[in-house]
């Protein structure tokens, strides 16, 4: 597979170690009355969709960038890949 | 009597003979021959055996999908067996044996088989064999496995030389044939980056096994001239001998490309194959066809051939597979094999067509819609017999009976990335379907375009469209004028009403009948038709065979041929050596090697090294006398504890961190606090994962506000870098934190010993302070040494002595261990390996991998307080969890032996004193254990239920395994200096 | 019928014709007791048991394809009891108790054959881990050997003993665990069920579940509405997309995992060799190819198809460890869904849904796992309470921290 490496190009999947669904990003607050049920939901259950998916791979032998690659699982298409850090900040995540 | 069927003309250089041996017997060929048409050309046809019935065999096909000609190719540690005779070029020396046949290719022991086949029938060992019930392992089973298999190994390493490389282009042309020579000459022209390959040690494809005219010149003249100019343009590599074994992911193909299978002698330093991965924006699949058998009674014996087959023989190679051929066809194409057969001299008895309305051919005589229903002779053709329209049957000698079905477009490669075929009733044949790889086209005869008009102009077209695609201006090259005939063939599958056994799958002895029985047992799904019966499963994966079976499955279900699908092709698409794709990385080269800033060091001292990850590390230093390890691992842990020692600890994981909020980005990645430590100090840290395990620990060291240095251990180096890295870009992405993994920047030793100070003091430049109170136990800095060496010190301390960790940039490692040592000369330092280590540490209770297995928690290891409730770490919310929070659950502790010279076994399970020794009494396991010089006995750290309130019980630590049994008193996991008093000195 | 060597010899004395379908193509029922989703080894051995043991009169199985076309078509035909953990000892422990038994029970030759497996360790850490594992092994009941470098060596001569970048220190050997023909396994389950009542639905694709009240009452399928008074779900793979039907997400992810087999050999291999430096083992089935397989590869995926660096990665070590295997030729290559869970262990429980039951989470484990799984979801649908030796496999077992992680990987499946 090739990833389109936002600021680097094309580069072989080789590079990268997957890590999994970019929901791993969206970590509950600690100070929640459910937090452990919520961390429990978070680490645990997945969508795992045929189809469209959005997920963290890591430039381990490249410039250690996670990345958010939007993936097809039935057909490995790659339609999207952004720099996780942008996705994180997007979704709220700051300090 | 040499080469006796051979004839004018071919491609083969008749002025350079060549010696060749088979089955024990020599032979002369030409240059330009392969191994089955060197032999034809001897009038040799017998060249293998079937897989199940032993069953004598000829060659079927002249390309890479044969069944039935497998050889073992070469000898001793080069051997190769089930080598297609079909694709192995002849050189001088070349040696081949039959294989699956004894004790002789032509007397055949186990071809007693085939008396008994009615009994052996598809599938019939799932219905015995079942009593008595060991005998499946003891008697039927080993008979089995001896009989079955095909060719044999020498059970010697290969000495040939693998490669790996990477290509990149704009367009992969596949097949170079008539479709991808144009193909390719179009894009060449336009300037575009073209890689060309195609299986076979000669380009062409058809062209040069056909003799039809491609404007005034003939094929094999046409495909020359084009070649020469692709040749010629630096944009297009040619790649002859190289076979794409597989369509995967973004345009990426495998290729192998076979660089000195065709020499007799590899030469050395050269690879023998290469495994190249292709990066292409487009894919053109140039593959052509395949011409396809038909079954009918006793079609297996040797001299029934593909009719395509004999005109690559014919024209190609100048074989005649024997004096007499006869045709059987379904097609017109099957007209052209008598008219080139005859324009040789070869005699041609009859065509038989099963077309009632089949055109005439001149020289021979047309039998239309009769049937081949049976042949004859016992280790080759001698004769057919024909059922004629009005229903009487004939007799005709003939050697060779030349038999086409038609052909089916090779879609292999199409179906990779699990793309359908689809039906296409005009060829009655399979061709490319919908869903293609991303970024491939197929042209030509590949996607049912049989006429050379039509695949020269496919391919031209093609590659403009593929082309401009990608932006690049292209036009399509002048095709010259060329044979355009329409398809004119009956479906036709197999012959009905023969007595005799009639073959699907040739080398798995797959005959109509199984597939009747398959469908009489209701193994109607292809799927299940193939694997009940083992149809297609055979080397050639039944590239010749599985349209046929499933057409009879068709047939006999009611159904339609595309009703009844295909099975699914797969990778590669011929088989692959497997050292072509292992490449290099194999023997000691498996793995990089890392050696540490003190290898060549310790090397000098005679260091016996071990294997740590991807590392090497000394394990131990014999000195003169020493015979045994222990004696130089007590000795180096006795004079590390008694005086000083030095280790090499570079291979711990090392990651700088620097910002302004690194000691709050600490503070979330470890679960003990770091917010709070002050600059110049180190603290121990525990990571968890996020479900609460444990899984690191190390130190951080403070070196100013906004700098700190993180130690992992050796093993979690990258994922502990990994992990942090994370939590810097996903979870908080605005902490001004920054991250470098520097394990290979610095040369880290560990100066351990009551006389650690005194040697360091050698070494420190005059201004450092080094004193128990200016650097106390935990203190860290930045200093200078040997006269201005950058270096950093830490006071930390594994093996519980006084001891220090002393870094330098990695350059000076090698220095700096010769510098040490020569400052503890008077003290009579020791190097110390990693077993003196392991002791040292198990002697003070820390854990380490064998306590760190990914299935402790904090609390396991007696770390529970550790874990702070009080701010937001990764793995503390689940690490609270009811099930990990057991107060009677595992606890880290020591063992001692009852009996001070029992062994403590890493690994026993722990029982109590008394009562049964099981898995439900089972009390813990030991994870550590070794000598202790110190103690003089054996001692063992492990994890034990309700341990930290068991201290002084006795109990047994229980090896099955071993049969050992030994009693041991649980002890605190501290067993040198609890107190810590020594590392504090 | 049943099958024998007599019956073999009758038969083909009298050309053949007597024998039947292995098993019936019947059309759905309206209504059953008990529908299972998913005919594959383990949806065909829980339709066996609870025709056979536990006497469950109309039992359907639904296929959405052809049976045994999932993971029991395509895997490594390893079988073996050597588990580490208490809530794995005993059920894997009665499975291979029930492949001993299997062919007499089915009567149907599935080539159960206890050739051995030997997992090699290359340093003092794996030794120890070893140690530890072979006697937990034999505390539970079932059988370990440790062998040294010369052990080794004595069994397999021709493994790279000579120029190793880790050098073989010895290995673990579980002589009772071997390899069985894996179709067979289906088609025997299969015949069984079918000649106990069970109807076998090929093509019969669930599309959703009808659930009133909080109760299942049936499942919409591509031949019609079928209702059931219990649903049992075993599709490996596909469990998300399943379970997602009925709108449960669950502590899966789905991977592939690709396998190998080389050309016909001569006998090379007797038993079942695992690296273990590398990702790598390898055994030789009857007929003489070379079965083997390594890591998967590691994205998320429902194709089933792997890529190049994981086949690369796989013979890299396999020829580093038998160096001899060089010029043996790979012969065909193959990727399977695994359903990977988040301890890598397995689930065979209720659903929070009533009547609607859960088999799955078998990662790359779940052929060995048939027989026991079978009787296990079997027990479960039948008694509604767990068997005995499937009491951990449960589906809320993180929420409460109890998991059952052999590799010691944490919550990341792909690691398991």
């Amino acid at each position: 597979m090739m990833i389109d490496h936002p600021l680097l190009g094309l580069r072989d999947a080789q590079e990268f170690t997957y890590l999994g669904d970019a929901s791993l990003i969206d970590r509950p607050d600690w100070q929640a009355k459910d937090a452990q049920d919520q961390f429990h939901d978070y680490l645990y259950l997945r969508d795992n969709p045929a189809g469209e998916h959005r997920e963290l791979w890591f430039h381990e032998t490249g410039d250690r960038s996670w990345l958010v690659v939007t993936r097809n699982t039935l057909t490995h298409e790659i339609s999207k890949v952004e720099l996780a850090r942008d996705v994180a900040r997007a979704r709220g995540r700051s300090t | 009597m040499s080469q006796v069927n051979r004839l004018s003309g071919g491609q083969v250089n008749r002025n350079t003979e060549l010696n060749f041996r088979f089955d024990g017997r020599s032979f002369k060929g030409f240059e330009g021959d392969t191994l089955a048409s060197a032999l034809l050309a001897n009038g040799e046809r017998l060249m293998g055996r079937s897989f199940k019935y032993h069953r004598p065999r000829g060659v079927l096909t002249a390309g890479s999908e044969e069944p039935n000609a497998l050889v073992e190719l070469r000898q001793g540690n080069r051997q190769e067996p089930n080598t297609r005779a079909t694709v192995a070029e002849l050189f001088e020396g070349l040696e081949a044996k039959a294989q699956n046949a004894w004790p002789s290719l032509r007397f055949d022991a186990m071809a007693v088989n085939d008396r008994f086949s009615n009994f052996l029938t598809a599938g019939f060992y799932y219905k015995t064999f079942m009593w008595p019930k060991p005998f499946w392992e003891k008697v039927y089973e080993p008979i089995i496995r001896k009989a079955a298999g095909l060719g044999s190994i020498s059970f010697e390493e290969d000495p040939d030389l693998y490669d790996k490389g990477f290509l990149h282009c704009d367009l992969l042309i596949i097949g170079a044939g008539p479709t991808g020579l144009a193909a390719a000459l179009t894009a060449g022209r336009a300037g575009a980056r073209v890689i060309l390959a195609d299986e076979d040690f000669r380009m062409g494809g058809r062209l040069n096994a056909e003799t039809l005219a491609l404007g005034d010149v003939s094929g094999a003249d046409w495909a020359t001239e084009t070649l020469a100019e692709l040749a010629s343009l630096d944009n297009v590599r040619l790649m002859t001998r190289t076979t794409i074994i597989g369509a995967f992911d973004h345009g990426t193909y495998g290729a192998v490309e076979r660089v000195q299978d065709h020499l007799p002698q590899a030469v050395a330093e050269k690879p023998r194959q290469i495994l190249w991965r292709i990066y292409s924006r487009r894919a053109m699949l140039c593959a052509g066809a395949m011409e396809r058998p038909i079954a009918f009674a006793d079609n297996d014996r040797p001299g029934v051939m593909l009719a395509s087959a004999v005109r690559s023989y014919v024209n190609r190679w100048a074989a005649a597979p024997a004096q007499q051929v006869a045709i059987f066809t379904n097609n017109d194409d099957g007209h052209r094999t008598a008219a080139d057969l005859i324009a040789k001299g070869v005699n041609v008895p009859a065509v038989i067509d099963v077309r009632a309305d089949a055109p005439a051919v001149a020289g021979t005589e047309l039998l239309a819609g009769a049937e081949v229903i049976g042949t004859q002779g016992r280790l080759g053709l001698t004769s057919i017999t024909v059922r004629l329209a009005n229903g009487q049957t004939r007799k005709i000698m003939c050697g060779a009976l030349a038999v086409s079905g038609g052909w089916n477009p090779n879609v292999h490669l199409t179906c990779h990335q699990r793309g359908r075929p689809q039906w296409d009733a005009e060829l009655a044949a399979f061709v490319p379907g919908p869903d293609l790889p991303i970024g491939m086209t197929v042209a030509g005869a590949a996607n049912g375009q049989l006429s050379t008009a039509q695949a020269l102009s496919g391919g031209a077209t093609a590659a403009v469209v593929a082309l401009n695609d990608l932006g690049v201006a292209a036009s399509p090259i002048a095709v010259p004028q060329a044979e355009d005939a329409p398809i004119a063939l009956k479906p036709f599958w197999h012959v009905r009403g023969g007595k005799s056994r009639a073959w699907v799958d040739l080398q798995n002895d797959v005959t109509v009948k199984d597939v009747k029985l398959a469908h009489q047992e209701n193994f109607v799904s292809v799927e299940h038709l193939k694997r009940y019966t083992t149809l297609g499963m055979a080397t050639d994966q039944g590239k010749t065979s599985n349209m046929l079976g499933l057409a009879v499955m068709a047939e006999l279900t009611g159904k339609s041929i595309p009703e009844t699908g295909t099975t699914i092709f797969r990778p590669p698409y011929t088989p692959v050596p497997m050292s072509t794709m292992a490449g290099r990385a194999t023997g000691k080269h498996f793995h990089p090697t890392r050696k540490t800033p003190s290898h060549v060091w310790a090397e000098e001292q005679g260091a016996v090294f071990t294997e740590v990850g991807d590392w090497l590390r000394a394990q131990w230093f014999p000195r003169k006398g020493e015979t045994h390890w222990r004696q130089s691992v007590d000795r180096e842990v006795l004079q590390t504890r008694k005086s000083v020692g030095v280790c090499d600890v570079t291979t711990l994981g090392k990651i700088d961190v620097q910002g302004r909020d690194a000691a709050s980005f600490l503070n979330k990645i470890y679960a003990n606090g770091f917010a709070k430590l002050p600059v110049g100090k180190v603290r121990y840290g525990l990571m968890l994962r996020e479900d609460g395990i444990a899984y690191d620990d190390g130190t951080a060291a403070r070196l100013a506000e906004d700098h700190f240095v993180v130690t992992t251990t050796t093993a979690n180096a990258v994922l502990a870098y990994r992990n942090m890295e994370f939590a810097r870009q996903c979870l908080w992405p605005d902490l001004d934190v920054q991250l470098i993994s520097t394990t290979e920047a610095w040369a880290q030793y560990a100066v351990a010993g009551p006389n650690a100070r005194k040697l360091l003091e050698k070494i420190v430049d005059a201004d450092v302070d080094i004193s128990n109170e200016g650097f106390p136990f935990m203190a860290c800095g930045e200093i200078t040494i040997c006269g201005g060496c950058r270096a950093r010190l830490f006071r930390i301390s594994f093996s519980g002595e006084l001891a220090y960790e002393i870094a330098v940039p990695t350059r000076y490692g090698d220095a700096l261990v010769r510098a040490l040592m020569a400052a503890g000369e008077e003290f009579d330092v020791t190097p110390y390996g990693t077993e003196a280590l392991g002791v040292m540490r198990i002697e003070k209770g820390h854990a380490a991998g064998n306590e760190l297995n990914g299935t402790t928690t904090a609390q396991n290891l007696g770390l529970g307080r550790m874990v702070s409730k009080k701010k937001d770490c990764i793995g503390n919310t689940l690490s609270e969890r009811e099930g990990m929070n057991d107060e009677t659950g595992l606890r880290l502790v020591g063992f001692k032996p009852v009996t001070d010279t029992d062994p403590v076994l890493a690994g026993a399970h722990l029982m109590n004193a008394s009562g049964a020794v099981n898995a439900r009494t089972d009390q813990g396991y030991v994870t550590s254990a070794c000598y202790s010089p110190i103690l003089g006995s054996a001692i063992g750290i492990g994890f034990l239920k309700d341990g930290a309130n068991r201290m002084g019980e006795r109990l047994r630590a229980v090896s099955p395994l071993e049969g050992s049994e030994i009693q041991v008193e649980v002890v605190s996991a501290h067993f040198v200096d609890p107190e810590g008093e020594r590392l504090r000195a | 019928m049943a099958y024998s060597g007599l019956r073999i010899i009758k038969e083909a004395l009298s050309g053949h014709k007597g024998w039947k379908p292995a098993w019936r193509d019947p059309e759905p029922k309206s209504q059953y007791d008990i529908v299972i989703v998913g005919g594959g080894g383990h949806g065909l051995a829980t339709a066996y048991y609870l025709a056979s043991r536990y006497q469950t009169a109309k039992v359907a199985v639904l296929e959405k394809g052809w049976i045994g076309g999932g993971n029991v078509g395509r895997n490594t035909t390893i079988v073996r009891s050597n588990y580490l953990l208490d809530g794995n000892q005993s059920f894997y422990n009665l499975s291979l108790r029930m492949w001993e038994d299997l062919e007499q029970d089915l009567n149907y030759n599935a080539m159960v054959s206890q050739r051995g497996i030997l997992n090699l360790v290359h340093t003092d850490a794996q030794r120890d881990a070893a140690r530890r594992r072979g006697n937990a092994m034999i505390l539970a009941g079932d059988d370990a050997e440790l062998l040294d470098t010369e052990g080794v060596r004595a069994m397999y001569p021709f493994l790279n003993f000579e120029n190793a970048r880790f050098p073989i220190k010895g290995g673990l050997l579980h002589r009772r665990g071997g390899t069985v023909r894996h179709d067979a396994v289906a088609w025997g389950y299969a015949r069984g069920a079918d000649r106990r009542g069970v109807d076998i639905i090929q093509n019969c694709e669930v599309t959703g579940f009808k659930i009133e009240a909080g109760k299942c009452v049936g499942v919409e399928t591509s031949r019609g509405f079928i209702g059931a008074g219990k649903v049992g779900v075993a599709v490996a793979g596909s469990s998300s997309r399943v379970m997602e039907k009925a709108g449960l997400r669950l502590p899966i992810e789905s991977h592939v995992l690709q396998a190998f087999v080389s050309e016909g050999l001569k006998p090379v291999i007797p038993g079942v060799i695992t690296y273990g430096a590398g990702h790598f083992y390898c055994s030789q089935s009857d007929k003489g190819g070379l079965v083997f397989g390594g890591d998967i590869d590691m994205y998320n995926t429902y194709a089933q198809r792997g890529n190049l660096p994981v086949v690369e990665d796989v013979l890299e070590s396999g020829i580093s460890l038998i160096p001899a295997l060089g010029r043996v030729r790979l012969l065909r290559s193959w990727g399977g869904i695994m359903d990977m869970s988040m301890d890598g262990s397995p689930f065979i429980d209720r659903t929070p849904i009533d009547g609607l039951y859960f088999n799955g989470g078998w990662c790359y484990g779940g052929f060995k796992a048939t027989p026991a799984s079978g009787l296990c979801f079997a027990h479960l649908m039948a008694t509604d309470t767990p068997h005995d030796v499937a009491q951990a496999y449960r589906l809320d077992r993180f929420r409460c921290g109890h998991m059952i992680d052999e590799k010691g990987q944490g919550a990341q499946p792909n690691l398991h």
